[in-house]
């Protein structure tokens, strides 16, 4: 079985090549086949491969499958080869099958939508490149698989290209994240300058042998493989492009902001944690972006109205504490809470996008309400997802991964109280918005009719992932709650351990705490936004709320910083002499062909006596000779 | 019997050539043209005949009669062609023909 691990991100890729070829061609049914098929087929393919993985361990602990030699040169060799370890397990697993579940919703979202197929193509790629991305074994096949990421989210945000503001946002979203691609591929530079291979496990080898701990190379590596792990995954500074990518159909917003693109980051810094924990000036650094980055965006999304983009922003916070996790050196528990946030933000947008398909694409939550009875089904998955993002203790699995991370991020060595301080808040704020969100939507009287009720391929992976938001957290415990840790364990040897500090054992202090933190967010929220409060409304209308509404203003700062001077720059500079030279070949080019297209003047007579010259001249040549 | 060089035949199957060429290129009417063109396939049969003649064989003699069948069939079709023309157009005039240009 293990040596069918190659298929997995190869059948997607195939499936993606015949729809793109022959998409025209196909009736839907059978593009929906391929489309889903194959990505499921990957999913069946990776759980049955790590069944065996984690039944029969191979001795080395990882297993590697060549496929093809890519690049060999003198001093280089690229192997396009795929490195099936836990780490890649668990991402495989939730990507394939997270994935699957959103391929096949997409059947019933897409159905009426003119670019079915193309939808399907592009879905398929997303999926095969990133399959790529989390397998590669060197660190140039993961950037090959990095930027085809980025391409497909290009290609989705702007799937509906009519509208140009989705081409807007595809654009940004292509860009920013580019800024951080260029950091991570100087940053691999570095590193092959450095050791002069781009294995993976070599490269970790060699890096904890030859570097010592917080050397300037090390620092300077990993801060330029940061920034391209925080454009990908849309933390501070580069997070700005998230929340416009919403712009896309809404499994699209599933699959990139929940089960892949975003997540990527946290993948590349887990990957090459052997780098990271030789600058503890990073992992720092990380930590505190991570705390920002969720109090920020949880600010954020407790003023939007748009009901994707709450979620976008509840995305960008959430990916701040795996952030956070990741920089206190909790890299399971920053895995764990990956995989729990893949299943309910899958979920949570997969029933947004049910409301808002159903409700002809009326994306404003003050303009829903009372949705509760009309549909049911929406309401109770899509308050399971809440309740999983919120943390509501013990019932989700949601609970298990935060409060790992706010234990870790009160016991660690290398954490400080400030850091769990920011985690705690930040959990407050999720329920805040979180239930906000849900109480304005689908509570209250009703605004708007929904259409139809929502067929069973839209509702199916709905209570899949419903029950796995809840079920997931089962299999990762606290110590004082249940002695289960299959997740960590998973991770044994691969993954180092977090090194306690001696502030003491108050796990269960810190449980029931961020209990009455979830429970005060869901009653706050029940007072402000269920009840109404006089407060409520006045603060709708405030400027701070504005300003949390705009994400901050870091839109404007960086059009104010970054663009406009750019823009001006290249308006004063519209004619340099290096664009004079381009323009006068150009000129000369067309000169040129005005004279001899007037040769062609359709005269028989004329092209004899042209055609006569040449003989002449020719013949001249010959005798001459 | 008279004698002409062989430098004299050829200079005059070349002045026959040029007669031809000249022709074609400064006749508008297209029945001139091919008139013309004819002249010009002459000129260079003749020059056949002259070889022929030079080296005493006959092969320039059949190439002759090859070439007179060929221009036969070509007027054929020329003609045919222009009797379409004046059917299209109402003239006879190549210059008038100039749709074909870019």
């Amino acid at each position: 079985m293990t040596t069918l691990i190659w298929l997995i991100p190869v059948l997607p890729l195939l499936s993606f090549l015949i729809i793109a070829l022959f998409g025209r061609l196909l009736p839907k049914k059978a593009v929906a086949m391929l489309g889903v098929g194959s990505v499921t087929l990957s999913a069946v393919l990776t759980i049955v491969a790590g069944i065996g993985f984690l039944s029969s361990p191979p001795p080395e602990g990882v297993i590697l499958s060549k496929i093809y030699t890519w690049i060999d040169t003198a001093g280089f060799t690229a192997q396009i080869a795929f490195l099936f370890d836990p780490l890649a397990l668990v991402f495989c697993f939730v990507i394939t099958f997270v994935g699957a579940l959103i391929h096949f919703y997409s059947i019933e979202f897409m159905s009426d939508d003119d670019g079915f197929s193309r939808f399907f193509a592009y879905m398929n790629l997303f999926v095969g490149t990133m399959l790529i991305l989390v397998l590669a074994d060197n660190l140039l096949l993961l950037y090959m698989g990095w930027e085809g990421v980025g391409l497909c989210s290009y290609l989705l945000i702007g799937f509906w290209y009519k509208e140009p503001d989705n081409g807007y946002a595809a654009r940004k979203a292509f860009i920013v994240t580019r800024i951080g691609d260029t950091a991570m591929i100087l940053g691999l530079f570095l590193l092959f300058v450095s050791f002069g291979t781009l294995d993976i496990s070599d490269l970790m080898q060699d890096a904890s042998e030859k570097w010592v701990t917080g050397s300037p190379l090390a620092v300077i590596s990993t801060l330029l493989l940061l920034g391209g792990a925080l454009g990908k995954s849309a933390q501070l500074p580069l997070q700005t492009w998230l929340p416009d990518a919403m712009a896309g159909p809404s499994p699209v917003s599933a699959l990139i902001h929940a089960a892949t693109m975003v997540t990527a980051g946290v993948y590349l810094i887990t990957r090459t944690h052997v780098l990271f924990m030789l600058a503890p000036v990073v992992m720092t650094a990380i930590a505190i972006i991570g705390a920002v980055t969720l109090l920020v965006a949880g600010f954020s999304a407790l003023a939007q109205t748009d009901l994707k983009r709450v979620l976008a922003y509840s995305t960008i916070s959430q990916i701040g504490y795996m952030f956070l996790a990741m920089g206190i050196g909790a890299w399971s528990a920053g895995v764990f809470h990956f995989m729990i946030h893949a299943f309910f933000k899958a979920l949570l947008f997969l029933s947004a996008g049910a409301v808002i398909h159903l409700l002809n694409h009326e994306h404003d939550i003050f303009r829903m309400g009372g949705l509760r009875k009309k549909l049911p089904v929406i309401y109770i998955t899509f308050l399971i997802g809440g309740a999983s993002l919120s943390a509501l203790p013990l019932i989700t699995a949601g609970f298990y991964s935060k409060d790992q991370i706010l234990w870790f991020g009160w016991s660690s060595v290398i954490s400080s109280h400030w850091l769990w301080l920011a985690g705690i808040t930040g959990a407050l704020l999720t329920s805040l918005y979180t239930f906000r969100m849900i109480f304005i939507t689908f509570f209250g009287e009703t605004k708007t009719e929904p259409a139809h009720k929502s067929g069973l391929i839209m509702t199916i992976p709905l209570i899949v992932l419903a029950v796995l938001s809840l079920v997931g957290g089962f299999i990762e415990m606290p110590e004082n709650i249940g002695p289960m840790h299959l997740f960590s364990g998973l991770f044994d040897g691969f993954l180092p351990d977090v090194i306690l500090n001696e502030r003491g054992n108050h796990e269960l202090i810190l449980q029931i705490l961020s209990g009455v933190v979830t429970f005060g967010g869901i009653w706050l929220a029940y007072r402000l936004f269920y009840k109404k409060s006089a407060f409520a409304i006045r603060y709708k209308e405030s400027r701070i709320n504005k300003f949390f509404y705009s994400g901050w203003g870091f839109d404007r700062l960086y059009a104010l910083l970054f663009v406009r001077p750019t823009a001006w720059l290249s308006e004063i500079d519209k004619k340099d002499f290096i664009d004079l030279i381009y323009k006068n070949i150009a000129g000369v080019t067309v000169y040129f062909n005005l004279i001899v297209s007037r040769t062609q003047n359709g005269k028989l007579r004329w092209y004899v006596l042209v055609l006569t010259i040449g003989i002449v001249v020719i013949l001249t040549f010959m005798i001459s000779l | 019997m008279v004698t002409v060089s062989m430098e004299m035949q050829i200079l005059f199957a070349g002045l026959l050539f040029l007669t031809g060429l000249v022709g074609f290129l400064v006749r508008r009417n297209i029945i001139f043209m091919l008139m013309s063109i004819e002249i010009m396939l002459n000129s260079a049969a003749l020059v056949f005949v002259i070889a022929g003649s030079h080296w005493m064989q006959t092969d320039g003699q059949v190439m002759f009669i090859f070439i007179l069948t060929v221009s036969a069939a070509e007027v054929s079709v020329g003609l045919a062609l222009i009797l379409q023309m004046y059917h299209h157009f109402k003239t006879l005039d190549a210059d008038a023909l100039k749709k074909l240009r870019d």
